[in-house]
């Protein structure tokens, strides 16, 4: 691990918004001496995140156990047990801003747990940080970072290239491990990649551009940060609505609640409109937006991610996990039968026949398994079979029977309503995250039970 | 022709906290037979009310506010809690430690004049008394290192313990609410949330807060590196200078632990600008957070919000 001392300082940052900015949600993940440690500790100090009194405690127990010298990981690393060890069991969260915009940093680690804790850390990511040390060039972590970015289809991939003080700021260098993941990268269906050069420990292109690389032209790490266009990142395209709450007033004071019956949720994607023709899912039945409520007033029209309360023309029979979605040729798929992509996340390993809890969206219904097609090699990117079923930090491609229909999108048209999970039987563990394959047949109408 | 302005469908920092905490009350309302709501007048529990307000209005809040009142309360911050209790039209479920004590749940150290871990088996047993199935609470990840580490859903085991080491990922926004008989959840909606962010919330949605947040002439000793403010339960060592200064709470906790900041700040718009240049953390200010490097940690292990 890197261990600096004095912690070298660059330009003091302005202080953080006061006004309207975006976030962007990112994620790192490394091996234990990549510096990705040193990296973040970089950003939260450059960024005027780091506070004096973490400073003092960071030279505190540098004196009691790092032998004097400050150690940067001791920042992430929260828990007595992975500073015992000098390692990370679990996702971190750190928290910075410059006047552009609020991060928040998933910081996973790369040891044994590395896929569980990735897709855990990455799942609501826009953009996903590879560190690559540049003596080491592309391993298999690497690899596997970048294949699990794809997988969960964070948009945008940045690959920093670190160290790069310790390969004499060689462009040649930089350019080899550039054209090594561009051997692989077309296999992987990434939108947006960029390479940046830094120097974690000396600062050079992390949040000042580099003195020592003048024949990189790009953006710093923080610049390429405070940027990239996230405002693309959610489905605007086909309005769902996964009901989480019905909202009923009991015994209004006010006579014009009375009658107040409102569907709540968190928009899963796309817009609605007052007005607007809508579907109600499983009945089937269509009717029109009479209000979008908010705590702030009615409102004409809302999109995703925004939580709404929708109050409908007709009075349906609506509880929590239905689902309403726009009447129009951007339907849902809607069966049984599922597949998926699932990364294993238990020590009991997953076999076909077993049942489990599907949690999608607010709904939640029983499965059982009925087919692992093979799992995926994610260091090779091949498939291989599976015959033992699938375990802890597996993915796999499986096959899903559900006790009542899904409605649902495949994941690469919308992560929302295309993902899972599953919860073991009696001991409710989250076992698996799953990603779903896109709908062989959508809603059909002629299955509604009644279209008013 | 009428030029139509192009709609941005894009939402800032604060809307996008908004949304995401919102569908967290909501999951739990659908999810929990039994929620409360940790309410202790505090900035963060204050911005919960809201984020609750609305999740769930115009009906009324499918919950009950709970505080654990350790009996070393500043007084305004429970005379503000009653008051927003009332307002709202909630109910307000009080449990004290006092109590407890005198019950023989709570049993102090030898010499043990701080309350704070007295709080976690009072809490416990209210916890059991009311058979809550789910606590929502204020904690945010960039308050403390042991609680940058947890999730959303904190799964507790029926002796309220958190397990670290054995969380249930927290994958997109599905969150497993599974338990059984005995077991708890803690739910913390603004863990994404910073102090800045909860600031600029409160001015956005023009909250009120109670009125020890703003600057304020108190007296006060200088105790371990802080300013304590002086009262019956803090009184002045002969060997202490009582100072009269001008001074505010950045965080609340009891009143013989929480460390007074020297500031000018009179309004919400002072606090944002003082906390943007701040140079130590919020919890900088809480002796109960200092007394070892996992104290957090530790509480959490035991029972603690």
């Amino acid at each position: 691990m890197s261990a600096v001392q004095p912690f070298p300082v660059s330009e003091v940052r302005s202080p953080a918004p006061a006004t309207s900015v975006d976030i962007l949600r990112f994620n790192t993940c490394g091996s234990v001496d990549d510096g990705k440690s040193t990296l973040i500790g970089r950003l939260l100090y450059d960024s005027k995140s780091l506070m004096e009194d973490q400073l003092e405690a960071l030279e505190r127990s540098a004196d009691i156990t790092g032998g004097g010298q400050v150690n940067l990981a001791n920042l992430t690393d929260g828990l007595r047990a992975e500073r015992e060890q000098g390692i990370t069991i679990d996702v971190a969260y750190r928290y910075f801003a410059t006047p552009r915009r609020k991060f928040i940093i998933a910081d996973t680690p790369g040891h044994i747990q590395y896929t569980r804790n990735m897709v855990t850390g990455a799942s609501a990511a826009n953009l996903s940080i590879v560190l690559v040390d540049a003596r080491a060039g592309v391993i298999e972590q690497s690899r596997r970072h970048t294949y699990l970015t794809a997988l969960l289809r964070i948009p945008h991939l940045v690959v920093a290239v670190n160290k790069m003080d310790l390969v004499g700021w060689s462009e040649e260098r930089f350019n080899e491990i550039r054209t090594e993941f561009e051997k692989f990268l077309p296999r992987l269906d990434i939108k947006y990649v960029k390479f940046i050069p830094i120097s974690a420990l000396l600062g050079d292109n992390v949040v000042d551009a580099s003195e020592h690389m003048p024949w990189y032209p790009g953006p710093t790490l923080l610049r390429h940060l405070e940027t990239v266009h996230i405002g693309s990142d959610w489905n605007l395209n086909a309005l769902r609505l996964p009901v989480q709450w019905v909202n009923r007033p009991n015994n209004p004071t006010d006579p014009e609640l009375h009658d107040f019956r409102g569907f709540s949720g968190q928009i899963a994607g796309g817009i609605v409109r007052t007005g607007q023709k809508v579907m109600v899912l499983p009945g089937g039945q269509v009717t029109t937006v009479k209000e979008i409520h908010t705590y702030d007033g009615p409102v004409a029209e809302a999109f995703c991610p925004q939580s709404v309360t929708l109050r409908l023309e007709h009075d349906l029979d609506v509880s929590r996990g239905n689902m309403i979605v726009a009447w129009d040729h951007h339907l849902p798929g809607a069966s049984t039968d599922l597949r998926a992509n699932v990364c294993w996340m238990h020590q009991r390993p997953l076999q076909i026949g077993k049942k489990y809890w599907l949690k999608h969206t607010t709904h939640s219904v029983q499965v059982v398994v009925t087919a692992i097609d093979h799992r995926l090699n994610i260091s090779t990117f091949e498939e291989e079979p599976a015959p033992a079923g699938l375990a802890l930090n597996d993915i796999g491609e499986i096959c899903l029977r559900t006790a009542q229909p899904v409605f649902f999108d495949g994941y690469e048209t919308n992560r929302l309503t295309g993902s899972f999970i599953l919860i073991e039987q009696g001991t409710h563990a989250t076992v698996a995250a799953g990603m779903l394959f896109p709908p062989t047949e959508v809603v059909r109408p002629e299955q509604s039970e009644f279209v008013i | 022709m009428l030029q139509t302005p192009v709609p941005t469908y894009h939402l800032d920092h604060l809307q996008h906290l908004e949304t995401e905490a919102i569908h967290i009350m909501r999951e739990v309302a659908g999810e929990f037979e039994r929620p409360a709501l940790l309410f202790s007048g505090g900035k963060d529990s204050i911005c919960l009310l809201r984020l609750a307000e609305k999740a769930f209005r115009p009906s009324d809040l499918p919950m009950p506010l709970l505080n654990v009142d350790t009996g070393h309360h500043f007084p305004e911050l429970n005379t503000f809690r009653d008051h927003r209790a009332r307002e709202l039209g909630a109910r307000l479920i009080v449990r004290t430690v006092e109590d407890a004590m005198v019950r023989g749940i709570a049993i102090p150290a030898p010499g043990e004049i701080s309350r704070n871990r007295l709080q976690i088996p009072t809490l416990l047993a209210a916890i059991e008394e009311f058979r809550f199935d789910c606590c929502i609470g204020g904690a945010r990840r960039d308050e403390e290192k042991a609680r940058a580490k947890e999730r959303f859903f904190s799964f507790r085991d029926s002796f309220g313990q958190w397990d670290p080491k054995n969380q249930r990922p927290e994958i997109w926004n599905l969150y497993n609410a599974r338990l059984n008989p005995g077991e708890n959840m803690r739910v913390f909606p603004l863990s994404n949330w910073t102090e800045q962010d909860v600031w600029e919330y409160i001015r956005r949605e023009k909250l009120e807060v109670p009125t020890i947040y703003f600057s304020h002439r108190r007296r006060c000793v200088r105790r371990h590196g802080q300013w304590l403010p002086v009262n019956e339960l803090v009184p002045p060592k002969p060997t202490e200078e009582v100072r009269e200064l001008v001074v505010r709470v950045r965080t609340i906790g009891d009143i013989i632990s929480t460390g007074m900041v020297e500031s000018p700040a009179e309004n919400v718009h002072d606090i944002i600008t003082e906390i943007a240049a701040a140079r130590v953390t919020e919890r900088g200010s809480r002796a109960d957070d200092k007394s070892s490097e996992a104290a957090m940690e530790d509480r959490k292990k035991a029972g603690y919000f």
